[in-house]
């Protein structure tokens, strides 16, 4: 916990965030560098080195989407039902480390290959609400936006590094095999770190959750209601029932129709940019994204996180707006950065306080599963109108 | 304090652990110089050569070597080398190497990358064929502008991607790939007309035989998988030929009768007539490319 003094720069108070989020942030980084060197290199690995063709590869696609839905859910639900989120992330954390080591042992065998990534998937199934759902239960309710934001910028300097990290090991003349090992062991790394750092919320205690709410946040949320109804402690599959909830997961759900997988922009902004550029647009995104995602969910706390978020979203539409005027693809880069700056950790900032702390985990899997069908959805919505509009 | 000396001896021993296994793995053994001349997956050597490529043709004294160079960003470059594997061209491209190609003459050169969205499961990819002419020099990085006549109609669509070329005899008519709107073609080309017109559907990777009569390709069955068929140019009939495991590469024809092509790591080889059985003709090798002239009757011994 850090101890506001007023010596402390402006710096370190927006960076300033419990403990336990700090912990959980430096574990993403370090399993983001281990999962994005292998998403760096997997294409390269399975058209080189296995010898896929670009179509084959493509299919590998929606194969396990609806895989890694099912545990989600099912990760938030186990979370809640033993009040183990730790445990549970842990696994997710493990498996995830574990399939590089299957991505070793398949050699050019396509099914073998195709359950390291299912592995993979599970993985990052099982470890994502857990995860949320700790740094929404470690952070004060009115510092939400902020705790996400410093999760999320950790998670994508990791992302940013992954990838400089492959090609670096490439460069330096080893093999994709090497980069699978490197990969393994920054997984580990960050299980290791998990187990150490990161304190559990094992039991709620809704008392001591009111007597650590600071003053002038408004004592209305769920969360802070000092006694639990009997089906928070026993916690279902079923949605959370807060009607305020209900209406972010809607709305969060409609707007996940409109959204275009960033694969789509790229491609779309193919004709303005040279071609060796190409692999840069995801750097220049998640540049933007780790640089702004700190001072956004700040700005969430101040003004309302769902405004944020629907701002953010409206930076989405002036974006699509932009890709058909065509400009610059370094505009599309910075508001691409800025909505998820917007939106990915703002989302989870402003439904966690309204979670009951007992179901909170599978509240935020119900919400980032539905987010993820529809964006799912659109992305097919939007593939057939591209082929039969060309 | 405790935690912090776990983790940094953790970190310590794992990043041993890597480097021992980084110095246990290196230096594969060399391969033998076949006839035929092939990738050798483990080192990316080109056998008989002092060259790394991810794909390679050679014909007639003119190779191509399709190299990504590793970097923070990889560069990727269409090598064109003379016979004694000398560099005389390099082009600059971007993307994932798939397809190479050369003309029987040596003067046609073509090659396919394809280009990704950010991430493995995003789906999206789009596909660069590029084809260079080493007489003229003329190059062109991506033909995805020939104009296209789908049954006789002349298509205008933004979603086309071409891939696999493959020239006939007079270095100017070349059979193709197209993709649109979710549909494969075979495309007969005309390189000096410069346009394009479809023959038929669900042809891809066309390979034409030296005889140029026939194309070997792969034809995407009602199960998803790519099977080996032969395609008769004067007849359009399809054979099926005797491999019945999923092939998913661009064939290259080993003499007039006998194709080659990676499969699941290995360099097999079958009868382009449907008959026969599949052989292996090298392991843990891809791109593999038919003997010169010279080196016939060597290869005509290994096929025994």
């Amino acid at each position: 916990m850090y101890v506001a003094t007023p010596q402390l720069s402006r710096l370190r108070l927006l960076l300033a965030v419990p403990g336990n989020v700090a912990a959980l942030g430096a574990v993403s980084l370090v399993t983001d560098i281990s999962s994005e060197m292998i998403t760096a290199i997997l294409p390269y690995y399975l058209v080189l080195v296995v010898g896929l063709s670009p179509l084959a590869y493509g299919l590998v696609d929606g194969l396990y989407f609806g895989v890694t839905a099912l545990v989600r859910l099912g990760a938030g639900y186990a979370a809640d039902r033993w009040q183990r989120r730790k445990l549970v992330a842990g696994i997710g954390y493990g498996l995830s480390a574990l399939s590089r080591l299957g991505l070793l042992a398949a050699g050019a065998s396509v099914p073998a290959l195709g359950a390291a990534v299912a592995v993979d998937r599970a993985g990052k199934g099982l470890r994502t609400a857990p995860r949320d759902a700790l740094i929404s239960l470690s952070a004060e309710p009115g510092r939400q936006g902020q705790a996400f934001g410093v999760h999320r910028a950790m998670d994508t300097i990791g992302a940013f590094l992954g990838p400089l990290a492959a090609f670096g090991l490439l460069a330096l003349g080893g093999a994709y095999d090497l980069v699978f090992v490197a990969s393994f062991a920054l997984g580990l790394l960050g299980v290791v770190l998990l187990v150490l750092y990161v304190r559990d919320h094992r039991t709620p205690a809704p008392l001591t959750l009111v007597g650590a709410a600071p003053s002038g946040v408004a004592p209305s949320a769920p969360s802070m209601t000092p006694s639990m109804t009997p089906s928070e402690r026993r916690p279902g599959l079923r949605l959370p029932a807060d009607p305020r909830f209900r209406r972010i997961l809607l709305l969060a759900c409609l707007l996940g129709l409109l959204t275009l997988s960033d694969a789509f922009i790229y491609l779309l902004l193919q004709d303005r940019v040279a071609p060796e550029f190409f692999p840069l647009l995801p750097l220049g995104t998640a540049l933007v994204y780790l640089l702004t995602a700190v001072p956004v969910g700040r700005l969430a706390d101040r003004y309302g996180r769902m405004p944020v978020f629907l701002a953010g979203h409206g930076l989405l539409l002036a974006l699509y707006g932009l890709l058909a005027w065509q400009a610059h693809a370094l505009v599309i880069l910075v508001l691409l950065g800025l909505f998820y700056a917007a939106t990915d950790g703002v989302l989870m900032a402003a439904a966690g306080p309204l979670l009951p702390d007992a179901t909170r985990t599978s509240g935020l899997a119900w919400l980032q599963t539905g987010q993820a069908v529809a964006r799912m959805l659109s992305s097919i919505l939007f593939g057939a109108l591209w082929t039969v509009l060309g | 304090m405790k935690r912090l000396l776990i983790v940094s001896l953790t970190a310590l021993l794992l990043g041993l652990g890597v480097t021992g296994y980084a110095w246990w793995r290196s230096a594969p053994a060399p391969r033998e110089v076949d006839a035929i001349r092939v990738r050798d997956t483990a080192s990316g050597m080109i056998t008989g050569t002092d060259r790394r490529c991810d794909r390679f043709y050679q014909a007639a004294g003119t190779a191509v070597c399709l190299v990504v160079e590793p970097g923070a960003v990889p560069k990727t470059y269409a090598l064109i080398l003379d016979a004694e594997m000398r560099e005389v061209r390099r082009v600059r491209i971007a993307g994932i190497p798939s397809r190479a190609r050369v003309s029987a003459s040596g003067r046609m050169v073509s090659w396919t990358v394809f280009v990704t969205g950010d991430s493995y499961n995003s789906g999206g990819f789009s596909t660069w064929t590029g084809i260079l002419d080493t007489r003229t020099g003329y190059l062109v990085t991506n033909m995805e502008e020939i104009p296209l006549f789908i049954d006789g109609k002349r298509h205008y669509s933004v979603d086309v991607n071409y891939w696999g070329v493959s020239f006939a005899a007079d270095d100017n008519r070349f059979y193709a790939t197209v993709s649109t709107k979710g549909r494969t073609y075979l495309v007969e080309g005309d390189y000096t007309a410069w346009r394009a017109r479809t023959l038929r559907q669900n042809v891809e990777c066309p390979s034409l035989a030296p005889d140029g009569t026939r194309l070997a390709f792969k034809k995407r069955m009602s199960s998803g998988a790519w099977r080996l068929h032969l395609l008769d140019l004067a007849t359009m009939r399809e054979t099926p030929l005797a491999e019945t495991a999923e092939v998913d590469d661009q064939a290259a024809w080993l003499d007039g009768n006998t194709v080659m092509y990676g499969r699941a790591g290995d360099v097999w080889a079958v009868a382009a007539d449907g008959g026969g059985q599949p052989r292996l003709l090298a392991k843990g090798a891809s791109s593999p490319v038919p003997p010169g002239r010279e080196n016939l009757s060597r290869a005509m011994s290994i096929r025994r």
